[in-house]
């Protein structure tokens, strides 16, 4: 007792445990089982070339038409971009970027003009795309309240500290609050497509489906619950200072306004990288017989709210079909397909070496 | 006038502060005027270390005094003042995690002390006050008390015996909680003390308290009351045989009394189990080294990023766009405090690269790992009934690195189990042959007979210069309880039972038992022996002149009927040759050479008749020598040597000792493992050599070389020249003409390459290492150290324990610091075993002293083997392959948040969310790595055992050095990169689902976070050779847990969370046909190199074709192999193949 007692001080009280229980199995003969013996059954892999070998055809057979499939995928994609940002003298937005000024209440209009050599088939997503932008900054990305957006009404009257400083405006909060939202881009963009007998056609934009579902049914809500009148909820509340209208009158229709807002969901979801696109309407396809964008010319009508030449970034507008695998993107295609076929180049080669000095070490192996 | 010189003595040596005064029963003692109470500390013991009231602050403090925790608690600080990427919680919660496991775990352990410190200061015990007896807590116990202990029970104090209930005054202890000695101990009253306890009146004078079990000296002043009349004072010496250890217990005596002189924490016990100082393995020392280059990497990309980030805000419009203003608050922070800030918030956001969890994780793994080794019921050895004993779990790892192995002789490499082979009475030799047929008598060999009275003499001699203590008859009982050193020897008279310090007393008094003369018991001073004619003859003991290992002999004073008094003397010859008178010698000294050249221990018996007037001088200076409180030892000792003269030599014994099981295998397997056995023994060149020769440590085809005092032996040189010419031509011959040893490839490898063995003695070795002038002593030195690491095996006699010490701290300390490992059985192996890198104590026959002061212990030698080739390897492979995998984990994990700093400004944006920062190392990866890092097993034990050399594939540190480090980090890196580029490209579309829905920075890190959990975890599947089902189940289930806590974590708004970042992330990731695509090419392609190496490497290791061979059964591979390897392996191993 004395003895087990004072090894455990001895030991500064770091690692008794073992010597404790050597004083326990002192008097008995150690349990002999599997575990503390050390003999519990064991697959014991061995990775040879004689199991590998195989793994490397397999992979770049598989992968080589996985990536193949990909690019063809890839390729199959329409996808048309233009840039609006109107940094050009050429540009049909140019004096629309010149003369920004966030006072200015006449927005400022501007027509692209356009021409798709490939009819687009299926339906086709309209994404609008900043560049150097960098929503991934940290000061940006964390000025938001979650609980705000999902309809907390005492963040509504009192916002996270995290969203100064756009957190109050003329000692009212700013709803919603934060850096991101009050950064929210606001052009608009209309498509119109020209006949060839040169009347213009507006293009039906969707503007529901282009958030996540999640984002809209569960973490975005408006406050003041089923309340529908959104003007009373938000009464006591500030408009971002960037903004040309409050939050609730984003839109008309009243599952789309507010924090439920789609646009302002898709803005919510902060990129990844400082050059990014975002969803920004979908052009159902209207019947199997037609295409959903014919070829021709277009115009895009641009009302210019949002400034990007201060940080020297561009605006585009990208009209894309899309695939299972989502956008147009050869990286996957490519990838696969070069892996495949290094796998597959492994593989040839391995099977030499293998071959040439595996003979020679068995052989050795044998005769001495 | 005596008395006033004494108490002048006694003033003194108050003054001094280095003895204590002690009034028996605490009664004013007649002398002193002023009885001074005392002010010693109180009878109780507090082991423990805290209390209830400073638990937190001093358990905090002693826990963040660690490099690591403080390093953390920095971070966190870190994190809690500065504006950080991350949120506190992420360092913090894993901080808190380990600080309360550790608090948890030393506050239950404190808590069983205090329990245990409760028990025995409440134990209640019986002090005598006033006459009564009291029953007293023991924790009141003072200084001084008189207590009374009876059978079976515990000192509760160190105690001097007074009075026992035995006639002869003596008692009998077990101090088998002190030092693990079961044998029962003789201990003394004090003479005159056991008349009247009450009206005892006296003074102890003793040394303060010290932690030596086996020293004490003091002196009892006693006032013997004579009628009335002026008190006489009596001086009595007092020694360890007189003091009653705390923790001890008494034995076979009903009752004692004795008077505490050290109480609570003075006492000896508790004194001798404070600290032990702590060993550091190798691999601590490497990861500190990697820890290092990991910080220093730390801290280049903090500033790396820090400067980046001055320089793109330099650029209008990058700072502060208007999407994107700062607070009022930023704005006015003074520009360079900002500059820091930024550095800190870089540091915080990358410090996941040095993880606490990995100390943990190295923390858990020893400590779990240590018990394979108790549960090992290979070390179980049926005689003992013990396992192996790890006493501390730090040094698992060492144990597959050693290079050297000293071990100790005696004990170790033979049984210790002696046997009484021949003796040599005058130079006649006589060899005991049979019990059987010859019981009667000697034989002599050489038809010739040393005279009878000298053979008597001779085995007089034997029967009573010793120590040996008669169990008595009656106490039969206790045959199975005491330490039955000599239940395993043949007993031909079975009453008799023999206790010793040392089995060679035993086999030597039953050498003489079986000559006819024996030795029937000591009682109250007088030994008492039966004759060959049954006579009893009584011997009064005077003198015991102990034995200890610098004088390695020891003698005794009796005197006989007829009023002779003898001094009876034996010992190592070298000790006793010169003692004697030389023309005695040669005829004795070829004996004694020739029975140690057979491997048996000799010992010479020497006797010397004392007349009166010398025997009065010796017992004089004896008793001045005892009374003595300062430099008792040395003085004893002048005062032996004294006596110890003149002596006339009457024979020689030789005793057998056998080797241990597996002796020569063991010492085979580790040399074949590229370890270099150095044997240490205090024993003699002879026979220490014929026991190389038996374990196959020196072969017939070792040259040996040697340096010792014979061959030094030089009429016309000094000793000095000779022996740096014998280095010279030695070092010439081993080190220079040995062709150059390829690094890895040990020399007994070649057979071509002639083996040397070295031989050094004790008085060499201090010649070498304190030569008497300077000049050239460091170059000896040096040509010594390297002759002995050029030869196969050293073999160093002739050693003092400090010397044992001194060889291995020289091999330490040697170029390139080679582990060492040192293994003895005996108190005196206990200063190598404390200085080697690993310790290794036997449970021997020699106490447990060694024991004590290992880091393991193990019942046998051949234990050794299975500890180091297979746990030791072991060990190190998982411990190696943890503290890689670990930095190699977190460097890709934390290589893509920094890379993705370049993408968003430098701003400390995290890339994966806080939970995954935290979760990555507490549970997403960490149980894989720890249940490898427990139960693989590369290579299967049994080819382990069976194939030494494959000891050698991780000598060195192989696994640890800067090479492998080097690739782990590259694969890191590659890996990291891998991940980051490979999402990055996917992600310069970020329309990657099926309904033209974006994904934004949440899922891009959880994207790159999935791959990187499922690549680092089969990186370590396709590491895993041994997959039980708990690497089964682990591996699977953390992937299996991180998926299941991703959706958990994503599938609700959290309450009490500021942002609800990861929201339906994960599942709206699986939900993209793309990103399962990338994440599983990713995962490939980051293991692709690793696959490809593994498939490259094989073809080339030799090691592993045998193992692939052997693993897949393929049995008949075996035998043509085996007549490739070189000769010395192929020895052992053939004899010991079976299929495996």
């Amino acid at each position: 007792m004395m003895a087990s007692s004072y090894s455990a001080k001895e030991e500064d009280g770091h690692h008794s445990g073992p010597a404790g229980l050597g004083a326990a199995t002192r008097t008995r003969k150690p349990d002999n089982t599997a575990f503390k013996q050390q003999r519990l059954p064991a697959w014991q892999p061995i990775l040879t070339a004689g199991t590998v070998l195989p793994a490397f055809f397999i992979i770049g057979l598989i992968f080589i038409p996985i990536g193949i499939g990909l690019y063809v995928t890839s390729n199959n994609i329409n996808e048309f971009e233009i840039d609006y940002t109107g940094t050009d003298m050429s540009s049909p937005c140019f004096n629309c970027s010149q003369n920004f000024s966030w006072n200015s209440t006449t927005p400022c209009k501007c027509v692209l003009s356009f021409y798709l050599d490939q009819p687009f088939e299926s339906n086709v997503f309209m994404y609008y795309g900043l560049s150097n932008f960098y929503q991934n900054h940290r000061r940006y990305v964390k000025s938001r309240d979650d609980s705000q957006l999902n309809g907390d009404e005492r963040s509504l009257k009192e916002p996270s500290k995290e969203c100064e400083p756009y957190r109050t405006n003329e000692n009212k909060p700013i709803a919603p609050c934060g850096a991101i939202a009050n950064s929210m881009f606001n052009d608009t963009l209309d498509l119109f497509y020209i006949n060839p007998s040169g009347s213009k056609t507006q293009i039906p934009l969707n503007k529901k489906g282009i958030a996540w579902s999640t984002d809209k049914r569960v973490k975005f809500r408006n406050p003041g619950g089923s309340n529908p009148n959104l003007t009373a909820v938000f009464k006591d509340t500030a408009k971002p200072v960037n903004w040309h209208k409050p939050v609730y009158e984003l839109d008309s229709e009243a599952d789309n306004n507010g924090f439920i807002n789609e646009d302002f969901i898709v803005w919510m979801r902060t990129a990844a990288l400082p050059t990014f696109r975002k969803l920004y309407r979908i052009i159902q396809k209207n019947n199997n017989m037609t295409p959903t964008l014919p070829r021709g010319n277009y115009s895009l009508e641009v009302t210019y709210n949002y400034p990007v030449r201060s940080f020297e970034g561009r605006k585009r507008v990208i009209l894309s079909t899309i695939s299972w695998m989502g956008g147009k993107n050869p990286f996957l295609g490519i990838a696969y397909m070069t892996v495949g076929s290094i796998c597959f180049f492994l593989g040839v080669v391995l099977l030499f070496i293998h071959h040439k000095y595996g003979n020679r070490n068995n052989s050795s192996d044998i005769a001495s | 006038m005596l008395r006033r010189r004494i108490n002048r003595l006694c003033g003194g040596d108050e003054k001094r502060l280095d003895s204590r005064t002690i009034y028996v029963g605490n009664r004013p003692c007649p002398d002193t005027e002023a009885f001074i109470p005392s002010k010693f500390c109180d009878n109780r013991i507090v082991s423990s270390k805290y209390t209830v009231w400073n638990f937190l602050p001093k358990n905090l403090f002693e826990q963040f005094r660690r490099i690591a925790n403080f390093y953390f608690l920095i971070i966190f600080l870190v994190q809690v003042i500065v504006d950080t990427p991350t949120s506190p919680v992420t360092s913090g919660l894993p901080l808190f995690f380990v600080i309360t496991v550790t608090a948890i775990k030393q506050g239950y352990e404190d808590w069983l002390r205090h329990k245990a410190d409760k028990e025995v200061n409440k134990y209640l015990v019986t002090v005598l006050e006033d006459g009564r007896s009291v029953r007293k807590e023991s924790e009141k116990i003072k200084v001084g008390d008189v207590v009374e202990v009876v059978e079976d029970e515990t000192f509760p104090c160190d105690l001097i015996l007074l009075e026992s209930s035995r006639e002869d005054g003596t008692c009998f202890v077990t101090t088998a909680s002190l030092d693990g000695e079961s044998n029962h101990k003789t201990h003394y009253t004090v003479s005159d003390t056991e008349k009247d306890l009450q009206a005892l009146t006296a003074t102890i004078e003793c040394e303060q308290p010290q932690p030596d079990l086996y020293k004490f000296v003091g002196r009892m002043h006693i006032y013997q009351q004579e009628q009335e009349q002026e008190q006489e004072l009596v001086v009595r010496s007092l020694g360890p045989e007189n003091l009653l250890l705390k923790g001890a217990t008494l034995k076979n005596t009903k009752k004692i009394y004795g008077v505490s002189v050290y109480t609570g924490m003075e006492t000896k016990m508790a004194l001798n189990y404070q600290g032990k100082s702590q060993k550091r393995s190798a691999v601590e020392k490497s990861i500190n080294a990697f820890l290092l280059v990991y910080l220093c990497i730390l801290i280049s990309k903090a500033i790396v990023c820090t400067t980046l980030k001055y320089v793109w805000q330099s650029k209008a419009g990058q700072d502060e766009p208007w999407y994107n203003q700062k607070t009022q608050k930023e704005k006015d922070t003074n520009m360079y405090l900002k500059m820091f800030t930024d550095f800190l918030s870089f540091m915080v956001l990358f410090n996941f690269i040095i993880p606490v969890s990995m100390y943990v994780t190295v923390e858990m793994q020893k400590f779990l790992g240590s018990f394979f080794i108790t549960w090992d019921k290979d070390f179980f050895d049926p005689e003992i009934e013990e396992g192996a004993l790890v006493n501390t779990s730090d040094l698992n790892e060492e144990l597959g690195q050693v290079e050297y192995v000293f071990t100790d002789k005696t004990g170790t490499l033979t049984q210790n189990n002696m046997e009484f082979i021949e003796c040599c009475i005058d130079g006649f030799q006589y060899r005991y042959r049979d019990t059987l047929s010859e019981v009667d008598g000697p034989v002599n060999n050489q038809q010739q007979n040393a005279g009878q009275e000298k053979e008597e003499l001779f085995l007089r001699a034997l029967c009573l210069c010793h120590t040996v203590q008669v169990k008595e008859a009656g106490s039969e009982v206790l045959v199975d309880e005491v330490d039955g050193m000599d239940g395993l020897l043949p007993q031909p008279e079975q009453e008799t039972g023999f206790i010793a310090s040392s089995p060679d007393e035993i086999a030597l008094v039953k050498g003489a038992m079986k000559y006819g003369f024996t030795f029937l018991g000591l009682e109250s001073k007088c030994m008492k022996i039966k004759n060959r004619q049954n006579d009893i003859e009584e011997y009064k003991l005077l003198h015991v002149l102990n034995f200890d290992p610098v004088r390695r002999r020891m003698s005794v004073i009796v005197q006989n009927n007829s009023g002779e008094t003898l001094l009876f003397c034996k010992g190592a010859d070298s000790s006793i040759f010169p003692r004697v008178r030389p023309e005695e010698v040669d005829r004795i000294r070829m004996h004694v050479e020739r029975n140690a050249t057979d491997g048996y221990r000799t010992l010479c018996v020497a006797y010397k008749k004392l007349s009166a007037e010398e025997y009065a001088m010796a017992d004089a200076g004896l008793m001045e020598a005892r009374l003595a409180l300062q430099d008792r030892e040395e003085r004893l000792i002048s005062v032996y040597n004294q006596v110890e003269t003149g002596m006339s030599l009457i024979g020689a014994t030789a005793v057998e000792d056998r080797l241990q099981e597996e002796a020569a295998e063991t010492m085979e397997a580790l040399q074949g493992a590229g370890m270099k056995v150095w044997v240490l023994t205090g024993d003699k060149m002879e026979t220490a050599k014929s026991t190389c020769y038996a374990c196959r440590l020196f072969q017939r085809g070792t040259e040996l070389l040697e340096l010792t005092v014979r061959t030094l032996k030089d009429e016309d040189k000094k000793r000095d020249v000779k022996l740096k010419e014998l280095l010279q031509e030695y070092y010439k011959k081993a080190v220079l003409d040995a062709p150059p040893v390829r690094p890895g490839v040990t020399r007994s490898w070649s057979t071509a390459n002639q083996d040397y063995g070295f031989i050094v003695d004790g008085a060499t070795l201090s010649l070498v290492m304190n030569p008497p002038c300077d000049d050239d002593a460091s170059q000896n030195k040096s040509f010594f150290l390297q002759i002995c690491q050029s030869c196969t095996a050293v073999l160093c006699c002739r050693m003092a324990p400090l010397q044992k010490a001194q060889i291995v701290k020289m091999v330490k300390n040697s170029k390139g610091s080679p582990i060492t490992l040192s293994i003895g059985d005996g108190a005196n192996d206990v200063s190598m075993i404390l200085e080697a890198h690993v310790g290794i104590g036997i449970k021997g026959k020699e106490g447990r002293q060694a024991v004590r002061n290992s880091d393991y212990a193990i019942p046998k030698l051949k234990h050794l083997k299975k500890l180091l080739l297979a746990h030791g390897h072991l060990y190190y492979v998982r411990i190696a392959h943890l503290v890689q995998y670990f930095f190699y984990k977190n460097l890709c994990f934390i290589l893509p948040q920094f890379l993705y700093q370049f993408f968003c400004g430098y701003s400390q944006q995290p890339l994966y969310d806080a939970a995954y920062l935290t979760m990555y190392n507490i549970c997403f990866t960490s149980m894989p790595i720890l249940a490898y890092s427990l139960l693989e097993q590369h290579i299967s034990i049994e080819i382990l055992l069976h194939n030494a050399a494959l000891y050698r594939e991780i000598a060195n540190n192989a696994m640890l050095r800067w090479r492998p480090f080097l690739y782990w980090t590259l694969l890191g890196i590659f890996q990291g990169l891998m991940f980051f580029f490979g999402v990055r490209f996917l992600f310069s579309n970020p329309a990657l689902q099926d309904n033209g829905q974006v994904f934004g920075n949440w899922s891009y890190g959880t994207i790159v976070f999935t791959v990187l959990v499922f690549t680092v975890t089969l990186k370590l599947a396709l590491d895993t050779r041994h997959w039980t089902w708990i690497n089964h189940f682990v591996i699977w289930g953390s992937l299996a847990f991180y998926v299941f806590f991703s959706f958990f974590w994503g599938g609700i708004i959290w309450p009490f969370l500021k942002q609800q970042r990861l929201y339906f992330v994960f599942a709206n990731m699986l939900s993209s046909v793309s990103a399962w695509l990338v994440i599983i090419i990713l995962i490939l392609l980051s293991l692709l190199p690793e696959i490809l190496l593994v498939v490259l490497r094989k073809p080339r290791g030799h090691h592993s074709q045998q193992k692939k061979q052997s693993q897949s059964n393929v049995g008949g591979n075996q035998s043509p192999e085996s007549s490739t390897r070189p000769l010395l392996m192929r020895t052992f191993s053939d004899e010991s193949s079976p299929v495996v």
